[in-house]
Order: C-alpha cells, then structure tokens, then sequence
C-alpha cells in the first residue's frame, strides 16, 4: 500500500515549517524531501519517506529492538528443541 | 541500504519462523490489512516459512484496489476535457474505468501525468496557469498527508486553476468491515504500519476489544512481518486481545501530530464505497469546508455512484479475506493480469495480482515444504 | 550550415537539400571508403554463414546519462549480432528525422555512431535519410540492420540449453532503465546512475574462440533480465532457476528501485548479457569474462533444469530461501506509491 523507503538527512534548509526541506540520501540517491511532517529531524537523522515527505524519523534504539528480541526467542527455541519448517 | 537490507536477512527471518512453530498449538487466521504488506509476504514467501497451522488472510489494504470504477471514470472524464492536466500518481494509471484507463486515455491524446509527489501537481498548475490542473488524489492515511499539503500549497498561491479529486479511504472501518461480515474468518490483525506512522495506535483499541481481535502495527520487511505474526500468535495462544507495536522504529503511539494536524485542517472524515466492499460509514476522507473549493467534483461534476458488476469475480471475498485468489475458479485462467476481471488482479498491489506474479510456481527450491 | 540551424522537410525532399545535407553533415562522420562510393547500396563479401539482425530505436530523451539514442543504435546491433555468436561486420543505418531537429543535435547523434562503430570495429557501409513532418517523430528514429560473420562453431540459442546448464551474467542490471527514466520524467532525483550501453562482442567472442561450450546468449534490453530469462525458458522448455543474493544490483541502482517502486528484475540495460554455458565450462567462462572491462562483475547466478510439466518458466530463490515465479513485464513499468 505506502512505500516508504528509507534514507539520511544530508542537509536542511528553509525557516517555514510547512516547506522546510532537506537533501535525503537513499543509498547514493539523494533526493530533497518535505520535512514539514517531521519537524524534529536534524542532519544524519535518517526518516521514512513517503510521496517526497518523511512521514517519521526512523527511531534507530527502536530498529535494533528486533535484533536482540530474536536472540530471545533464539534462545527458547534452542531450549525447547529444533522443530518447524526449514526451507 | 541502512533501515531495509537487515530486515531481510534469511537466517533470522528462519529463526523467528521456528519461534512461532514453537508457539503455536492450533489454526489460527491471520489478516495483513496493507498490500505492501501482502507484497512482502508473497514476493518473500513468508506465508511458506510459515507453519501450516497460520493462515494468512490478505486485507483490502490498496487504495488503488478499492477505487470505485465511478471515480476512475470521473479521472478519465476530467483527462478528456479541453485543457485540462490530469495529474495522477503511477499506479493509478492502468487501473481499468468502465471503458479503458488513465494509460489509454493519455494515449488518445489525453494529458495525463505521472507526479511522485502531490507536490509535483501544483508545481505544474503553477506553471500552467491558463490550464486547468486536477490532481487524483488516492491513498490511504499515509498519502492523505502528503496530499493535503498539495491544497495546502495551493491555497497560499492563491492557484485557482488547481483541484483535487479525491478518493481517499481510511483503514479502521475496513477492519470493521471485515470483522462484520457473515463470512469473516480473522482472528487478529498485523495492521498498517505506514498508517500507523501517520495516525498512531488509538483508533485499534476499540476494535480489538470489541471484537476479541490482537492488533499488532507491523512493518514491512520479511523481519518485521514475521515479528508481527509471532506476537500475534504469541496473544491468540495466551487468549489475549491487545494492541502492540511491532514497528516501534517508526510507529509512535499518538502517530504524527503534524501531520493529523494538517489532514484535520485539509479534510473532513465522510461515508466512501469500496470497490467490492460497499459502503462504508465514515470511511473516507472528502474536503473540508475551508478547501472545499479546491474540490474537483465541484468543478468538474459529483462522481456518480452505481452498483458493483457481479460475475465471476470474487475480488470483494479477496478484499475481505474470505478466499484467496487461488481459491476462485477464474484465477489464472480466465483471469490474468492482461485480462483481469476485477480490481485485485488489474492493480500490482492486489493480491491476485501479486499470486499471480509470484506464484506461478509453487514450490520452495531446494526445500522440504 | 550553423548549430542553430534545424531540419527542414526539404532536407527529405531528394533534391539539393537534402544532398548537401548528407554530404555536409551525415557522410563525413562516417567517412567509410564503401559509403563514399555513393551507390544505393553497398557490395561486400563474408566468408562462411552470416548473422543478419534488424532494430530500430526509438527512445526518448534523445540524449541521456552514459549515452544517446546513437551510440545505443550501434551497440545495439553490435551487441545483436554478437549473440548469434557472429562478429559484428557491417551495419546500415536509417534516420528518419523529425522537422524541427537542430542540427547540432543531430551532429552530436552522428558522432556518438561514428565513435561507437570504431569502438566496436563495426563499419557502416549504407545508410538512408528521410524527415517527417513536426510531431511524427521523437526526434529521431533510428533504424538499423547488421550483418555479422558467425563464429561459434554450434548453433547458439535456446534449442541448446539442457538441464545442468549454468547461467551466467555479464555485470550488474538495472542501470540503463533507471538512467533513462530519471532522465525522461524529472524525477528530481541527484545521482551517479549512467546507462550501461556498451559493445558486448569482445567478450562474447573471447568465450567463443576460447572453446567455452556456449548454448544461448541473449543481451538484456527492454523488460531486464526477467525477459530475456524467460523468453529462453519458454522457447527452450526449461526451468531457469536464479539467486537473486547472486544477481549484481549496483547500491544506488537497488535504492532508486525501491524509490520508484520497480524490481531490479524488470529494468532495461543495454550493455549486459546471459550467457548459458556446458556446467563444465562455467568456472572458467566467468573468468574469461572478468578479464573484460565490460564483464568485469561476471558471475553465475543460475541454473538450468527440466522443466517437469513441459512448460519452461523461470523462478528465483529469494532472501528467505523460498522460490518466487518470474515472469516478462505486463505493460508499461510505471512507478507506484503503492
């Protein structure tokens, strides 16, 4: 449904909150973003962008989350004994 | 690329595979509302890594899916007219009216313009001021943003020659939706994360506890699905209705304040059709009062409204999770992407589609299932 | 004649226009002793069977990162007759031009051929020039054809392939289409991605005369590598399987994808081949190719196996392990939101 695709704040310009914009770099394409929709974001921040808007700034503690949650589940599998799929 | 390369990694996605083998005991059917979502799933074959007791049931979670024919009629109606620019984003275009598309159209002769950004439209009526320019504005509440600010924009220009038609639809009441019908089968939701970027959690609370439903907000790489199902099975084994927040990296619990703020200012919430699922109360978003002159239908003509044609296709049973595409006896076969008989096969985004396209071949290579 | 001048349609006419026009603007900048001779048409001699190809090119803009509808017209005739496993030899060439056309545009277009052709050793030996009234063209239409002396000491092309096969691929994909979309739809989009075109004969050849045991080769144009896998599948009724970890995408190429909502699988290049090969000979053929500028990214990246139901069709191994079904492009790539 929503493509959004993440990428880093290379730069910032404009006072209006509405059109303020920044130079985003998706991976060595950048492209100039509205940031109206993430005030906060600052250079080297990294956001979600949607339509040419960041929608969110990408919560990098939050992103890792998922790494040491898996170590967790990782570990009661192991306790529990191989079972499930493999492909 | 930082944020989507480690999300797909394959032998963490397996690890999290066997964690929900481990936990589930019995059947359970899950629905993703958004076809992102549903793209993943069947591009990545994440429903294959899956233990066979979970079903995953696709959503009516594609904006361009749900369309009502009457409103791409309207678009190509507009396209027709002398100089008028009809600015629409990609996916849009090969969505099928009554009589042909936007693609057609625009090959007629018709000015049709891809925009990425709703920005783009009023870039271009700014420098078309002697040219009407009417912008197709479709989404769900991660787009509706983004869109308001092209009226917005448009408003502080003072660009008359700039509107929008507008068919935006919002993804709560379809969950309602799906939960009301006599044919529903969901038992918890992995909900739209990019929605929930943009409007928070609050509105799935009622939900899940009026209907016994988890609602988990997920992302939309292999690692964030599979997170997403393992704490929904996770809640369904331990009897639990709740909330959660898979997708924490983006997803806040109140959602984007700037941005509910501007779709408060630009829109107003109203009753929308969709395309194989009927009317819905308060389930779209029209203009506001202080836009409403920015309103293409008012310029243009009001869409009329007709009943969805009938006949072979189940694409509304797909929409809502009661069959899957390789359930209907014309998938495949009398239905194909060059030839689709409904919605859910004609746009990339629809589930029909994306079996289609990735599931010509079933088997796993080099594996057991 | 100076730069700002355009063309006119008395430059189609067969009269004094046109003729100072070829001799002033076309001819010179092939200056091919056979061309010079000025005969309708052009005698040669080839020993042994030839390959003889025909495309017409017809894209837009006219003019595009890493190259223009000119050097694209010779290589990719080159680039046809090298996999017929044929060197390349002589080409003609047909412009249909559009009033309106500055003529330093079409200088610029010439030049790009001419270079081109000495790149690849291709001489074009006949040409023909017509203009269109405004509006009838992108520009310039170019038509082409070649003719090439076929070395490859078998048949190359699908009937070949067998299960056990290798599949292999020249470099990265993707570059061509994404150079020319950004160009095309000002997609405001700052990046280093410049189409692909090259010659592929050097290589193509090298495996050849090297006595790799080639099968099919095919170059990956319109609709990526998903086309020409699939097109060789279904004529040669195999199953092609690929590993999609295997496929070489650039990093900036894989990002301007997923901005645009395109899978690298289906984006046109212009200067890359497959090339199915014995899977004795794998090892070496990407080897062999590495030694090339244009296939220094070679690699294996799939195999060839029976097709079980008869029906050849290719799949690709994703991140997770799980196949997926690949199939050519319906329509137009458009860029989704969605």
């Amino acid at each position: 449904m929503c493509l959004a695709v993440p990428g880093r704040v290379l730069d910032l310009s404009g006072d209006d909150p509405l059109t303020r914009v920044g130079r985003v770099d998706f991976g060595g394409v950048v492209q100039e973003i509205n940031l109206a929709f993430a005030p906060e974001a600052d250079v080297g921040d990294y956001v979600l962008v949607h339509v040419g808007f960041a929608i969110a700034v990408i919560d990098e503690v939050e992103a890792a989350r998922i790494f040491a949650h898996l170590d967790e589940i990782g570990e009661l599998a192991e306790f529990a004994g191989p079972l499930g799929a493999q492909p | 690329m930082k944020f989507r390369d480690e999300y797909r990694d394959g032998a963490a996605a397996r690890r999290l595979a066997d964690a929900i083998a481990h936990t589930v005991t019995r059947p359970w059917t899950l629905m993703e509302v958004c076809g992102g979502q549903t793209h993943a799933i069947v591009r990545f074959g994440i429903d294959v890594l899956l233990p066979s007791d979970i079903t995953l049931v696709h959503g009516p979670g594609c904006p361009v899916c749900v369309t009502p024919v009457e409103y791409v009629d309207k678009a190509i109606e507009i396209a027709e007219l002398e100089g008028v620019i009809l600015c629409s984003f990609g996916d849009m275009l090969r969505v099928p009216g009554a009589d042909g598309d936007l693609f057609a159209a625009k090959s007629r002769g018709a000015d049709v313009r891809v925009v990425y950004s709703p920005l783009d439209a009023v870039v271009i009526a700014r420098a078309n001021p002697s040219r009407q320019v009417v912008f197709f504005a479709v989404g769900f509440e991660t787009t509706a943003p983004a869109n308001a600010m092209a009226a917005v924009q448009a408003r502080r220009e003072g660009l008359t020659n700039f509107s929008m038609l507008v068919s935006h639809v919002l993804v709560p009441p379809a969950m309602r939706a799906v939960l009301e019908g006599p044919g529903n089968r969901v038992q918890g939701f992995l909900a739209a994360g990019h929605v929930c970027t943009i409007m928070g959690l609050g509105e799935y609370g009622p939900i899940a506890e009026q209907y016994g439903v988890p609602i988990v907000a997920t992302g939309f790489e292999p690692l964030d699905i599979l997170e997403g199902v393992y704490l929904c099975i996770r809640q369904l084994e331990a009897g639990r209705s709740a909330v959660e927040n898979q997708y924490a990296r983006a997803v806040s619990p109140g959602g984007n304040r700037a941005a509910q703020a501007l779709m408060d200012e630009v829109f107003r919430v109203i009753p929308r059709r969709w395309r194989g699922m009927g009317d819905i109360p308060d389930s779209g978003l029209g203009l506001a009062g202080g836009y409403a002159d920015f309103d293409a239908e008012r310029r243009f003509g009001a869409v009329a409204t007709s009943e969805d044609a009938v006949g072979e296709c189940i694409s509304g049973l797909v929409l809502r999770g009661e069959r899957k595409p390789p359930e209907c006896a014309a998938f495949g076969v009398r239905c194909t992407p060059e030839r689709p008989l409904g919605v859910t096969m004609v746009s990339s985004e629809g589930a029909c589609a994306a079996y289609f396209r990735y599931r010509g071949v079933t088997a796993a290579v080099g594996g057991t299932r | 004649m100076s730069g700002e001048e355009t063309i006119q349609l008395a430059h189609g006419g067969g009269g004094r226009a046109m003729a100072r026009l070829i001799e002033d603007v076309i001819r010179p900048v092939f200056a091919d002793e056979e061309l010079a001779r000025g005969h309708d048409g052009a005698v040669l001699g080839v020993d042994g069977p030839i390959a003889f190809t025909t495309d017409s090119y017809v894209i837009r803009p006219l003019v595009f990162p890493g190259g223009d509808i000119g050097s694209l017209a010779v290589n990719g005739t080159v680039n046809d007759l090298a996999m017929c496993g044929a060197r390349p030899l002589y080409m003609s060439v047909g412009l249909i031009l559009e009033e309106g056309l500055p003529l330093s545009l079409l200088r610029r277009i010439l030049a790009s051929m001419r270079a081109a052709a000495a790149e690849s050793g291709v001489r074009l030996v006949t040409g023909d020039t017509k203009v269109v009234d405004r509006g009838k063209a992108d520009g310039v239409f170019i038509n082409t054809a070649g003719i090439g002396a076929v070395v490859a000491p078998a048949l190359i092309g699908p009937q070949a392939v067998r299960p056990g096969d290798a599949v292999l691929i020249s470099g990265d994909i993707g570059r061509h289409g994404i150079a020319v979309m950004a160009a095309r739809e000002n997609l405001g989009l700052e990046m280093a991605i410049e189409s692909d075109c090259a010659p592929l004969a050097v290589p193509v050849l090298a495996l050849i005369e090297r006595g790799i045991a080639v099968r099919c080769l095919r170059d990956l144009t319109r609709g990526g590598l998903a086309s020409a896998a699939v097109e060789i599948a279904e004529t040669a009724r195999v199953s092609i399987v690929l590993d999609e970890a295997a496929v070489p995408v650039r990093d900036d190429v894989a990002s301007a994808c997923e901005l645009l909502g395109l899978d690298p699988l289906h984006v046109a290049n212009e200067g890359r081949f497959i090339a199915i090969v014995a899977p004795e000979d794998a090892s070496r053929a990407v080897e062999l190719l590495r030694g090339y500028p244009v296939s220094a990214n070679a690699v294996l990246i799939g195999l060839v196996r029976a097709a079980p139901t008869g029906r050849g069709h290719v799949s690709c191994r994703g991140a997770l392990g799980v196949a997926r079904a690949i199939d050519m492009l319906s329509g137009e790539q458009l860029p989704r939101i969605c």
